[in-house]
């Protein structure tokens, strides 16, 4: 494909004295177990995968499952110890410090966990901090700064430092900062994860609105698998390092790879994750209720309206032409069955 | 066997308590000994044994060796000697190119070295000297300009103290606000009043040079160990011993390599102020949390930008510490330094004590400490400083202060102008108050030591030798009654307790070096000596913390209180206490104490501070009384910062009893004293020197061994 912003080939991150060496002997066999006991750590296995422009792709472990050290390796603030990564068709890992520095300067933006604000600075000044070290001049890098804080909502506590605001706050002026060169790569590690539910919850649909607004190609660290399914395109699920499964929420939701997504899928209520294309059947044209919904329309919003009805209910796509039928059914079945029991 | 198994550690102690005790007793006290006085080693004694090592002759008193180990290593510091002045007179001699003499001349290279360091040193005194006072003598050596010298009226007058002082408000003004100006110009018009104003810029332009450079070089050092294992390990060693090494030892073989005077006296005081700025600019970049690493390099930062930009800005906090402790050195070196020639308030204090004049020294005593707060409290504004993009200024408003000082620089030249037609016999007051021409107090502090004198004269007299005769002579006589066998297996026994088999064996190294150097009952008399000090010191220090501790308006005003007298230095300490009890061991020890009472308050403040209030408040649920709390809860979890607090006492009391020299000890420091006016006595103040620091260092290795054990049992970090 050509428009993958984001491509891994195989990608291997291992910690270790003679990490490199016994990666080649590995001959792409690596085993977590038997790298522990000769003193390794393997941190990304055998990571493949692209992501698309305009994507955001999600990917969710727990911790120690190495998906902040891929991410990490992505944004090459940890070098891969083998494979390939391209961002946009450059190779990332042949890059010389110079390039590297101008890659991030220009295209990359990253969101901390702990936020990572620049103490001694100012809301204003962190936000402008990317600018300024690009060599932009103080006034204009100051406006453009001015500019981000009110994008994020942040107006009238410029002058702030990072101590005196909250930590919701403070996400805020993370995010601020890493837009403010206007990168086409936006990498979020943990972003809500230190935050209070509510906040979280204000944050996640923030950066909902923002990404609809600015269409960045991203990717987004999260142990949070609600989270996950909340704001992703895809998701990969990571443990000890391997990627387990790569697929949009609803596919991993309707058929989870291992039993390890599984464990997560078991407790998500997929009437808030599924849209009605992912349950419906073969178009029929016979039998068919009045009412027609659309195939995009997540089950929640509109499971009332066809459990009221008797019959087959008619979706339509975009341009009202009937591409399925949804039984009631069929919803109950979603809703209440195929949990734990069927599996 | 219960008993055993519970509290193995107390029975692993009270073993190795009773094994000292016993050896103290099996070995006997050789006939031959007594006490050595005054010079013993400098006296060819029939009774002296001596071996030839290294081409030197070593003499020693041939005791039994369980009592007092021979001492083997009698010719380091000779060695030392021999070294240096090698090193300085014959080694790699070069070809250089002297401008005076415009020829070729064969110098030896570290000679060379050392005359150029000294050169630019002393340029850069008078340079700033010669703008606060006056003067063309930089003028004419840079620039050959023999117009000047020719001409004797050609001088460049100083600056009238009206400019420097409305420069100094105006300046603190700028950094800090209303507060800090008013307080810069008191402290200057009193220096100028007082009479004090030329030797107080003597020092001002001495601290200029040192502060700065020990900052820079400081700094550089520590980022240069923070980003290399290699530079952190050869440094670390050198650190330690510097951070516990008292001061004066410093002092003799700078001397041998610099000479003499102001030059001399700053690179002492750089060697001294940098180990504690590396440390703090070493520990400060540790804790940049490495997502804020991160955000830096991905917000596009070369090295140098992540170095300047966001590294040490973020480590600002341990760095301010550390420009903290370099100004204070460098007024506490301003101070001791005068013992090497540096002119200044230094020298005044200096000899206003040899003369017992107590009113002159207490009055260049506060001038110098007046200073160092202003210096301290304008260098922390200065990086707590943030600039207004918003601001919408007038041109007046940008730079009123620029304004208001180049109209103070007019009117006080006016006024000093006007000053020189008003006061034509004499003395310009308007221009620069002469030293001791200002009112003094002086006179009104020595009748006051008088009065004390006259009136208490028999209680003080009392006192002083009650604590002589029935405290200090028998603790004295009881340290000296430790054989040195004895002694080192009191000391690795405690470090193999503490800390396992390394700790046994440092810790045996160090008090094995001291044994075998020329002067272990030396040792032994100052660690008597600071060991009494620490106990009293710990003492008040931890009551008077504890009880602080309960309020949180008596809280900050100890901190303060602790702040403040943190910033004397440390000679001035010595001023009163010779006030009340003349020259006696009585004053240096209550000198050592108030000093020492510093950080033992401060860490114990702080210690029960850092309890978690969450714990507070389950003791107090759980119904326990304020005392249960404080003995059950507080004091056990605030031990491990309270023992650092001790360690920090430890090495307080040594610098001071080492200082004490001064009014006469009999101690090492009185050794490192004599070796100043020694000509071959640089080898010997660094090994005393070396010896103090191993000292502090066995206390501080046992110390924090305990701590970290302590502190990871606790579970805090």
């Amino acid at each position: 494909m050509t428009d993958a912003v984001i491509k891994c080939e195989s990608v291997y991150k291992i910690f270790g004295a003679n990490a490199k060496k016994m990666l080649e002997e590995a001959n792409g066999n690596v085993d977590a177990k038997t790298f522990q006991e000769n003193g390794c750590i393997v941190g990304v296995n055998n990571a493949s995968f692209e992501v698309l422009k305009g994507e955001m792709l999600v990917v969710m472990g727990l911790s120690g499952s190495g998906k902040s050290t891929l991410l990490r390796c992505i944004s090459r603030l940890t070098d891969a110890t083998g494979g390939k990564i391209f961002i946009e068709g450059q190779d990332l890992l042949s890059l010389k410090d110079k390039e590297l520095i101008e890659l991030r300067r220009n295209k990359m933006g990253m969101v901390f966990q702990s936020f990572a604000l620049l103490p001694h600075k100012t809301v204003l000044e962190n936000i402008a901090f990317p600018l300024q070290i690009k060599g932009i001049e103080t006034e204009k890098s100051i406006n453009k700064a001015m500019d981000m804080v009110k994008l994020v909502g942040l107006d009238g506590r410029e002058n702030y430092f990072p101590r005196e605001l909250s930590g919701g706050q403070q996400q805020r002026v993370g995010i601020a900062r890493s837009l403010a060169v206007e990168p086409d790569i936006w990498f979020l590690d943990e972003p809500f994860s230190a935050l209070d539910p509510l906040i979280r919850k204000e944050m996640q649909d923030e950066f909902l609105r923002l990404q609809e607004k600015l269409k960045k190609t991203i990717m987004f660290i999260t142990h949070d698998f609600d989270e996950a399914l909340k704001l992703a395109d895809r998701i990969a699920i990571m443990k000890d390092g391997i990627i387990e499964q790569l697929d949009t929420p609803a596919k991993i939701v309707l058929s989870p790879a291992t039993e390890y997504v599984k464990k997560f899928t078991e407790e998500v209520p997929r009437e808030k994750v599924l849209i009605i294309e992912d349950v419906m059947d073969a178009p029929k044209s016979d039998n068919l209720s009045d009412l027609k919904v659309s195939k995009d329309e997540i089950i929640e919003n509109v499971a009332e309206k066809i459990l009221s009805q008797e019959k087959s209910v008619g979706v339509i796509d975009s341009n009202n032409k009937i591409v399925g039928t949804v039984h009631p059914s069929k919803i109950i079945h979603t809703v209440f069955g195929g949990r734990k029991e069927n599996s | 066997m219960e008993l055993l198994k519970k509290y193995p550690k107390l029975f692993q102690w009270l073993f190795l308590l009773i094994v000292f005790f016993g050896l103290c007793f099996a070995i006997d006290v050789p006939e031959t000994y007594k006490f050595i006085r005054g010079q013993a080693e400098f006296i060819k004694d029939p009774n002296q044994s001596t071996y030839i090592l290294f081409g030197k002759e070593v003499r020693y008193y041939a005791f039994d060796n369980f009592w007092r180990l021979p001492p083997l290593l009698g010719w380091l510091p000779i060695w030392i000697n021999d070294g240096l002045f090698f090193l300085l007179n014959e080694w790699m001699p070069m070809e250089f190119w002297d401008s005076a003499t415009q020829e070729y001349k064969t110098r030896p290279l570290v000679l060379q070295i050392s005359r150029n360091v000294t050169a630019f040193m002393t340029f850069l005194i008078e340079l700033i000297r010669e703008i606060l006072l006056g003067g063309v003598e930089t003028i004419v050596a840079f620039t050959s300009w023999n117009f000047v010298s020719a001409y004797p009226w050609a001088k460049l007058p100083g600056l009238p103290w009206t400019i420097v002082a409305a420069g100094a408000a105006i300046l603190a003004y700028k950094l800090s606000g209303k507060g800090l100006a008013i307080f810069a110009g008191l402290v200057m018009i009193y220096i100028s009043v007082f009479g004090q104003w030329k030797p107080s810029m003597q020092t001002l332009s001495f601290i200029l040079v040192a502060a700065p450079l020990s900052f820079i070089f400081g700094l550089s050092l520590g980022v240069m160990a923070y980003k290399s294992k290699r530079v952190e390990k050869a440094l670390y060693p050198i650190l330690l011993v510097m951070q516990t090494m008292p001061q004066y030892a410093v002092l003799v073989p700078a001397m041998v390599l610099f000479g003499i005077g102001d030059h001399a006296a700053v690179i002492i005081t750089m060697v001294v102020a940098i180990p504690p700025m590396i440390l703090l600019t070493l520990l400060g970049l540790r804790g940049v949390s490495p997502e804020v690493i991160e955000a830096g390099k991905m917000s596009g930062c070369s090295n140098w930008q992540l170095l300047t930009e966001v590294l040490i800005p973020t480590a600002r906090r341990d760095i301010l510490i550390g420009v903290n402790q370099v100004i204070m050195v460098c007024f506490s070196m301003a101070v001791i330094s005068a013992f090497i020639g540096a002119k200044g308030l230094g020298w005044n204090l200096l000899l206003a004590l040899n003369q017992l004049n107590i009113g002159l020294a207490l009055e260049a005593g506060l001038c110098i400490s007046l200073i160092a707060i202003l210096l301290d409290k304008m260098s922390l504004a200065w990086a707590n400083k943030q600039t207004d993009y918003f601001g919408n200024l007038t041109f007046f408003q940008r730079y009123k202060n620029t304004i208001f000082f180049g109209g103070a620089v007019v009117i006080g030249a006016i006024l000093a102008l006007a000053g020189s037609f008003f006061f034509k016999e004499g003395f310009n007051y308007l221009y620069e108050v002469p030293h001791n021409k200002g009112i003094s107090t002086a006179d009104f502090w020595n009748k006051g030591v008088d009065w004390i004198f006259d009136t208490f004269f028999v209680y003080i007299k009392a006192f002083n030798t009650w604590l002589i005769t029935e405290v200090l002579q028998p603790m004295r006589a009881l340290y000296l009654r430790m054989p040195a066998v004895a002694t080192l297996v009191l000391v690795v026994g405690a470090g193999y307790i503490i800390g396992g088999i390394r700790s046994a064996f440092t810790v045996g190294g160090l008090t094995l070096f001291i044994a075998l150097s020329p002067w272990w009952d030396r040792a032994l008399v100052t660690t008597y000596m600071a060991t009494f000090g620490v106990i009293i010191s710990c003492t008040i220090g931890f009551t008077v913390g504890t009880l602080c501790q309960q309020n949180k308006y008596t809280t900050n005003f100890m901190l303060g209180v602790c702040d403040i007298f943190q910033t004397f230095p440390s000679f001035v300490y010595l001023i009163p206490v010779m006030m009340l009890f003349g020259v006696t061991d009585t004053s240096v020890l209550i000198a050592v104490i108030v000093y020492a009472t510093i950080p033992a308050t401060r860490y114990t403040i702080e210690g029960l501070k850092s309890v978690p209030a969450a714990l507070h408040d389950a003791a107090t649920m759980s119904g326990v009384t304020k005392l249960q709390r404080l003995f059950k809860i507080e004091f056990p979890l605030a031990f491990p910062h309270m023992m650092l607090g001790l360690n920090q006492t430890i090495v307080f009391a040594l610098f001071m009893v080492i200082i004490g020299a001064f009014i006469g000890t009999e101690d090492l420091g009185q050794y490192i004293l004599k070796a100043l006016s020694d000509k071959a006595g640089g080898g010997k103040g660094l090994v005393l020197g070396i010896c103090v620091a191993f000292i502090g260092l066995i206390f501080d290795n046992l110390i924090r061994t305990w701590v970290e054990k302590r502190k990871k049992h606790l579970g805090i970090d």
